[in-house]
């Protein structure tokens, strides 16, 4: 009966055996706390039927927290006194030094036992290996069908990236047709882009316009990059071989609705320092286009969309247009595809 | 005793029943004792192979056939050597023998130890082995290691281990990808969320869940994604103990009653997981190879690259050990049990973290504490300044590859970790004290800063804002000294960081038996400080052991050299 009732309770059986042995007893050494001989270090305090390391092994109940001698490290990490008592502090250590670091030397050292003809092709592509990667990305950002009143028109707005984090070939191009009729206009831009913040790159190079009207050539000066909020932003001032100053704002914002469904609204606005008549162009705010897409993400890469776009000319541009008859504006539905690799 | 020969009866039958080729026999369906190389000469060859994985195949690096390679069993005391054979046919390999003390040039670094193993050649490692415990070794060619180029080591202590145990298993985590490595990295450098599929949404904002609207737009402000805990996650990755996935389910042996070991190693590229045996409490007695006095918990987080060895002491049941990354995309899922086929319930993953202000380095100007009149006024507030204050860290270069710089970073060794804050007896690194005292107790003589910066949108990352490729000098150090060195991460990712050749004292308040590491994870916005004998003359790498955080820059040369080289 009586062993029946040890039996259910080991753990005061454990207790009725352990409790005295002072040095190592037999679970304790089960723990592999006392096989060493050497380096057991701050002896625990004088509480023997349960060692702080021992009642840390759940193997004894803790008795009340000792009163007085506040709370040793060891003990405290093992969350066994109430943080905020004061504790008491390990012996004041004295202050770090202040000894000056030692010049640094060549990497070199492996140069002496497996000689530096060895080891230099190696080191060199050890460094650069590891940062000096090149990436190319090639995102059509928009490929779409809009369909308005008037012809149904397409149009594409891309832009391919290769090279390093600072440096970068960046290529360009956007343009529009009409199904079966005319193609409108197109640009491309060739520039260097080069990384100036973490967030955003100064791009410079040319653009060449192409398409049934004059087609200028251009330098381009801009930046691209993330803004705060999340904005993905572009802004261009060109200036053309005719000596003509425009500029481009762009922007736009990924809303996530889920995981793969996104709302992306989109802005571009167009400026001019001063009329661009072949072109119909007027000084001042020229023209607009805002558009609202819904994404979805099949695959990060791939992410056929639908959305609305309004287009048109504004200001003295839009004078232009009324003035040979054209409709200054424009609305259509889209349907398109988003895809990059 | 006829019950012990019952048992290996049975092991014998259920391990030829499920015969996997390409898996060491220790780590085999049911695990059947830790058949290993060992021995005066052991031989390892690195070759292509085919990795099935949860049944689908995808190509891989194995060693000797296997993935994860052999156990490398070692006996301290004496000299390891070790042939190793590249069959690779078209680039260079190597093997890293990770949390190793031995010879700069042994150390297995192309470039910085040696030249690296040529297809076709074999090198031979020998260096004599002075210390004991759970270790494990890797490729530190290109990316080879996310190939499956990886494998335990054990070294059995020369005197008797003051760890009791029964048996032993080895648990080797990994993160495994049908994905090539370098695909792996590109899509991060060409979109850095690219692998994340649990950001915050618009929808998740209606139903109540994840961040207020206020805290999102102040996130907002600064560019920062609070869902942002792994940049490789269960999209790409299956996880692994030793080789097999969730469905594979590994299972782990023992005998009720008996004390088992668990050497567990995070051998994974990317990935930082948290640990837990479900209804069963684990004993930490020994972490990156070094004893530790005891301690019990019920779970832990493991950084890459990091070990730990575990005492449990399971009842006659079956019990699920579950390894989540820490994002809870995905978890690695193994068995241990007393009979092949049984198996335990397992949980689901919990739901994902999000990170904090703690985690953007805003220390103790939490919301909280704002609320609590500690200054703070606006919750958004103090976050928009100084988010990239570089006076903030003078020893910072303030190139792209920093985008934030942490204003108010805490030493946050404290706590357990991303995921784990509500996780009540969850191992912190001030849990930690060396069972031996520590070899050298001298105050150092010196003290230094090291930042962890890094840019999630150009998926740069760099210690102190210089890049690997861009770095001009080495961090020196003279032979001897001891120096006590800070990191402080500047960025809103856990950095698991490593020293090759050395092991270092946490500053955690445990005095002359701080714990000694090979690799510290460090907390996103927070520090973490160490002191360090340069006792190992020669070249050594240091570098955070993220594959593709250290192949995007995140890696520095130490050199150590004697005072009169050094001149």
């Amino acid at each position: 009966m009586a062993l029946l009732l040890l039996a259910a309770q080991p753990d005061a059986m454990a207790h009725t055996v352990s409790a005295p042995a002072p040095g190592c007893t037999a679970e304790h050494a089960a723990m592999g706390h006392c096989t060493m001989p050497k380096a057991e270090p701050p002896p625990p305090p004088p509480s023997p039927p349960c060692s702080p390391e021992h009642a840390a092994m759940g193997h004894c109940a803790m008795p009340a927290p000792p009163p007085s001698p506040g709370c040793p490290p060891e003990h405290a990490a093992m969350g066994h006194c109430t943080p905020g008592e004061p504790t008491t502090a390990p012996p004041p250590s004295p202050p770090v030094g202040n000894a000056p670091p030692p010049p640094a030397p060549r990497v070199d050292a492996a140069d002496a036992i497996f000689g530096a003809d060895a080891m230099a092709p190696v080191r060199a592509r050890l460094y650069a290996e590891h940062g000096g990667g090149s990436i190319s990305r090639i995102m059509l950002d928009q490929a779409e069908v809009r369909v308005g009143s008037g012809e149904t028109t397409y149009s594409w707005d891309g832009e391919a990236r290769f090279g390093g984090d600072i440096d970068k070939l960046v290529i360009k191009s956007e343009g529009e047709g009409a199904f079966g009729g005319a193609f409108d206009r197109g640009e491309g831009q060739l520039l260097w882009s080069r990384a100036i913040g973490p967030y955003f790159d100064l791009q410079t190079g040319l653009r060449q316009d192409v398409g049934p009207g004059p087609s200028p050539t251009y330098a381009v000066v801009g930046v691209e990059g993330l803004a705060p909020y999340w904005f993905d932003v572009e802004a261009a001032l060109f200036l053309s071989d005719k000596g003509d100053v425009t500029a481009r704002i762009e922007g736009s914002y990924d809303q996530r609705i889920t995981q793969r469904l996104i709302l992306q609204p989109a802005a571009e606005l167009n400026f001019a320092l001063q009329d661009v008549r072949e072109q119909g162009i007027g000084a001042g705010l020229s023209s607009a286009e805002l558009g609202l897409r819904l994404r979805y993400e099949i695959a990060r890469e791939f992410a056929p969309y639908l959305g609305y776009v309004w287009e048109g000319k504004i200001g003295r541009s839009a004078q232009l247009a009324r003035a040979v008859d054209d409709d200054p504006s424009r609305s259509s539905f889209v349907a398109g595809v988003r895809f990059w690799f | 005793m006829s019950g012990a020969i019952g048992r290996r009866s049975l092991l014998a039958a259920g391990g030829a029943a499920a015969l996997v080729p390409w898996l060491p026999a220790w780590a085999q369906p049911i695990a059947s004792g830790l058949p290993t190389v060992g021995g005066a000469d052991i031989r390892l060859s690195i070759a292509h192979r085919m990795l099935s994985v949860d049944g689908r195949t995808s190509h891989a690096i194995g060693i000797n056939g296997t993935i994860p390679g052999p156990l490398v069993r070692l006996k301290e005391g004496t000299t390891a050597r070790l042939h190793v054979t590249n069959v690779l046919p078209d680039e260079d390999s190597s093997i890293h023998w990770h949390g190793l003390i031995l010879p700069f040039h042994m150390d297995g670094v192309p470039g910085i130890s040696f030249p690296g193993i040529a297809p076709g050649a074999t090198f031979t490692y020998e260096f004599p082995v002075r210390q004991s415990g759970t270790y494990w070794y890797h490729s530190h060619s290109g990316l080879q290691e996310q190939m499956g180029h990886y494998g335990p080591i054990v070294i059995d202590p020369a005197d008797p281990d003051p760890v009791a145990y029964d048996r032993e298993h080895v648990i080797v985590l990994s993160d495994h990808s049908a994905l090539h490595p370098h695909g792996i990295f590109k899509k991060l450098k060409q979109m850095g969320g690219y692998f994340n599929h649990n950001k915050q949404t618009l929808a998740g904002l209606i139903a109540g869940r994840d961040q207020p609207l206020n805290d999102r737009v102040a996130w907002g402000a600064m560019r920062m994604d609070p869902t942002d805990i792994s940049d490789v996650t269960a999209a790409a990755y299956t996880y692994l103990v030793n080789g097999h996935g969730p469905a594979d389910n590994w299972t782990g042996l023992f005998a009720a009653g008996e004390r088992v070991r668990l050497r567990v190693i995070n051998a994974s590229a990317m990935t930082t997981f948290n640990i837990r045996v479900p209804e069963l409490a684990m004993t930490v007695v020994q972490a990156d190879g070094l004893n530790v006095r005891p301690v019990k918990v019920g779970e832990f987080q493991i950084g890459v690259a990091e070990t730990y060895d575990v005492i449990v002491e399971p009842e006659d049941r079956a019990y699920s050990i579950i390894a989540e990354n820490s994002d809870r995309s995905g978890m690695a899922r193994a068995t241990l049990a007393p009979r092949p086929g049984m198996t335990a319930p397992v949980p689901p993953l919990r739901a994902r973290p999000l990170a904090t202000m703690r985690d953007m380095g805003m220390g103790d100007m939490s919301m909280d504490h704002g609320a609590m009149g500690h200054g703070m006024t606006a919750p958004g507030e103090p976050m928009r300044h100084g988010m990239r204050d570089m006076k903030g860290a003078p020893s910072v270069k303030d190139t792209p590859a920093v985008q934030s710089i942490s204003p108010m970073p805490v030493d946050r060794t404290g706590e357990p970790g991303q995921g784990l804050e509500d996780v009540a007896d969850a191992l912190t690194y001030r849990d930690l004290v060396a069972l031996d005292r520590n070899p050298d107790t001298r105050v150092p003589s010196r003290e230094m800063q090291i930042h962890l910066t890094g840019n999630m949108e150009r998926y740069m990352w760099a210690f102190d804002g210089v890049k690997m490729n861009e770095v001009t000098a080495p961090i020196p150090f003279t032979l001897g000294e001891r120096v006590r060195v800070t990191l402080v991460n500047d960025t809103m990712m856990t950095h698991p960081i490593h020293l090759h050749g050395h092991f270092f004292e946490l500053v955690t308040g445990k005095g002359d038996h701080a714990p000694r590491k090979h690799t510290v994870n460090v907390q996103p916005g927070g520090k973490v400080t160490f002191d360090l004998t340069a006792d190992a003359p020669g070249d050594w790498a240091f570098h955070c052991h993220l594959l593709y955080h250290m192949h995007a820059g995140m890696m520095q040369v130490v050199t150590v050299r004697a005072a009169e080289d050094a001149a």
